[in-house]
């Protein structure tokens, strides 16, 4: 083999590599809230006595989970224009994420809605709690503690994904690869400086969330197991 | 001049489905040797070995699958090795699955009480008849479930190999929308199709599952 390696194409475009970072950063952090926030709803929309309202849940998670992203994409991009919703890239890429991470996250939810002991429900009745009360004060947090850390896997997933959004040219870090390379043609060291970016933001997420699992959920001294 | 989508068009669809489905067997076969292969070195009685395995998993898990495949395609070709899209696609998708088999079924094998290995070891058994023997057997009950659920991750992956060139149902569904100007049509149709692949395979997971969980928990009672 004889190539060379020449890595100072990447310095070269470091405020562009830094821009499509942050973009992807951007997307990342705006989809977990809006796909969590969709998915408590989700979960919450389960749990009512309403057979056509879970149907409805239940058809929108089984749907998104069983097609690519990248169709839900294509589909939203180029597929909404026509109904008359005209969106930037950016905005259908964003809308696109959060369709998807709110149906992986309504099923995640439920799991752990449905991991609450049946007394704590009781408990709630007894109280005279209506029933999005009993779900708002009484099962929602346990439900969101037990599964937190399956959340937190789902939005490294996410941040992963969004690099399918560079195929409609939203100019996050993939994209900004995609042009670099072909304005250099150095596409290995490239794509292999971009990867080295997303593991070091895999791994940065991983410790940020373990940080906010420890001050949302400090692990319970009264519950038997002294701190250590 | 625009065409309409009609039963041709569909038709098209069909032939991309039929290399979906084909990169995706491909890839979990391929994924499969290699995801063994990488499951046993996670288990190894040598720590290099393992943390090996490790860094491996976590590389590719920590990569996004379209940068992996652009790696894949690029650095063939950096070897000097001139090759299709599909030859690029296929080791890309068979390293992505390896990683994720492997890990899968590393946690199947730790599910088995450690009891089982000391058993095997006071046998007298070798680490390779430990694994083939006794572990093994009993791992790949509870193996079954999660697969099948990966098989639907790794069809749906299959539809990045569009951006990399590759023409399977994501591909030519995008040329048909290019001549037809009905992407409501053409990617429903085209997502339709990824459901019905998926679909069935997600019940099947879920199924396989729940029999497993009522089968350890709960003897079964004739009635």
């Amino acid at each position: 083999m004889e190539y060379v390696f020449q890595f100072g194409v990447i310095w070269q475009g470091r405020d562009a590599f830094l821009s499509g970072a942050l973009l992807t950063l951007q997307l990342s952090a705006e989809s977990m809230l809006l796909g969590v926030t969709i998915g408590i709803l989700g979960a919450w929309a389960k749990t009512s006595r309403l057979a056509v309202l879970r149907g409805v849940v239940q058809a929108y998670v089984e749907l998104v989970r069983n097609t690519p992203f990248l169709v839900q994409l294509l589909l939203i991009y180029f597929g909404l224009p026509r109904l008359g919703v005209r969106m930037s890239p950016d905005s259908a890429a964003l809308l696109a994420m959060v369709i998807n991470l709110g149906a992986y996250a309504t099923e995640i939810v439920r799991a752990g809605v449905e991991a609450v002991p049946h007394g704590q429900i009781e408990a709630g009745r007894a109280l005279g709690l209506r029933s999005w009360q009993i779900f708002r004060f009484v099962v929602l947090i346990p439900a969101l503690e037990t599964v937190f850390p399956a959340l937190c896997s789902q939005f490294i997933l996410v941040m992963l994904g969004s690099s399918v959004v560079s195929a409609i040219s939203v100019e996050e870090l993939t994209a900004i690869a995609n042009t670099l390379q072909s304005q250099t043609f150095r596409p290995f060291e490239i794509y292999l400086a971009v990867g080295a970016i997303y593991v070091v933001i895999a791994l940065a997420f991983e410790a940020a969330f373990g940080g906010v699992e420890r001050i949302l959920f400090p692990p319970k001294g009264a519950s038997g197991q002294a701190p250590s | 001049m625009i065409r309409e989508f009609g039963p041709s068009e569909i038709w098209l669809l069909i032939l991309g489905l039929r290399w979906t489905v084909l990169l995706a067997l491909v890839a979990f076969v391929g994924g499969g040797i290699g995801g063994a292969i990488v499951t046993i070195l996670r288990v190894a009685p040598l720590r290099p070995v393992r943390a090996a395995a490790v860094t491996f998993i976590k590389l590719l898990q920590g990569l996004p699958l379209l940068i992996l495949l652009f790696l894949v395609f690029f650095g063939i070709n950096l070897l000097g090795i001139r090759t299709d899209a599909w030859t690029a696609v296929a080791i890309g998708f068979s390293l992505y699955a390896s990683a994720f088999l492997g890990e899968i079924w590393r946690g199947c094998i730790q599910a088995i009480p450690s009891g089982q290995w000391d058993a095997a070891t006071a046998l007298g058994l070798s680490f390779a008849q430990r694994l083939r023997l006794v572990i093994v057997p009993q791992a790949a009950r509870i193996a079954i479930a999660p697969t099948v659920g990966f098989l639907v991750q790794l069809l749906k992956g299959t539809s990045l190999a569009s951006i990399v060139g590759f023409t399977e149902l994501t591909r030519a569904a995008q040329m048909i929308n290019d001549i037809t100007f009905q992407p409501l049509t053409v990617f429903g149709v085209a997502a339709g199709f990824y459901f019905l692949l998926c679909w069935p395979l997600s019940l099947l997971s879920i199924r396989l599952e729940q029999r497993l969980r009522g089968g350890v928990t709960a003897a079964r009672v004739p009635v």
